[in-house]
């Protein structure tokens, strides 16, 4: 089970801020396969991962990281603070 | 060292007044503030989305960072998130150290950071739409500078 947490427009898109998830993926990559083929909304939303970026327990990941022992996943576009 | 992320306002005068009277002897005391800007006119609001936990915890990790790597005596990072209305202040940083020089970098290496790394998200309100505003390249090229 793992915890996925989308922010901004993907948030939007998708259409909720987090959901649990029984997952088999090895990998980030792997994780949004699987979201894809569930519903079109999130086969939209992940259509261009370069777009994206994904944080694995609050740090800061790329989409080849492995998911052992990964409790929480989130998904988001590029961050505009300050 | 201290790290706030509110929704609530904030005075960017008084907080510096008080970084720096906390600050006594160090020598140099550079802020920067950032506010919202409403380049045409048309802004109702912005608004400003954050992962919580994960952005006070990269904002203490940046300026544990920016701390060792320019010897800063202190740093102060506040940044809101909610609504807030055009010339609202958004955010502040401080950064105090012996000379100006480090201050100086300090700072501008805590906004490099922040503006790419910390995970806040803005978005536009006007005449009711909203638009989520876009990452600048020249942001990114503004954070690598610091990694050559």
């Amino acid at each position: 089970m793992i915890e996925i947490l989308y922010f901004a427009w993907l948030r939007e898109r998708i259409g909720i801020p987090k959901e649990t998830w029984m997952t088999e993926a090895v990998t980030v990559a792997d994780l949004v396969d699987e979201l894809r083929a569930r519903e079109e909304r999130y086969a939209i939303a992940f259509e261009d991962i370069s777009s994206l970026r994904v944080a694995l327990d609050q740090e800061l990941s790329s989409f080849d990281a492995p998911l052992s022992g990964v409790r929480e996943v989130a998904f988001f576009p590029p961050m505009t603070g300050g | 060292m201290r790290v706030v992320v509110q929704d609530a306002p904030f005075d960017p005068g008084a907080e510096l007044t008080a970084f720096s009277a906390g600050s006594a002897g160090v020598g140099a005391v550079v802020s920067f503030s950032g506010i919202v800007r409403d380049d045409h006119g048309d802004l109702d609001a912005l608004e400003i989305e954050h992962y919580p936990g994960m952005t006070e915890r990269a904002l203490t990790q940046q300026a544990k960072t920016a701390m060792q790597r320019f010897g800063l005596a202190d740093v102060l990072v506040i940044h809101r998130y909610g609504r807030l209305a055009p010339d609202e202040p958004i955010m502040m940083v401080a950064t105090a150290a012996a000379h100006r020089r480090a201050a100086f970098q300090g700072s501008e290496f805590m906004m490099d950071y922040l503006k790419s790394r910390a995970p806040f998200w803005k978005k536009e309100h006007r005449a009711g739409q909203t638009e989520w505003v876009n990452a600048k390249l020249s942001d990114e090229d503004a954070l690598m500078r610091w990694h050559r």
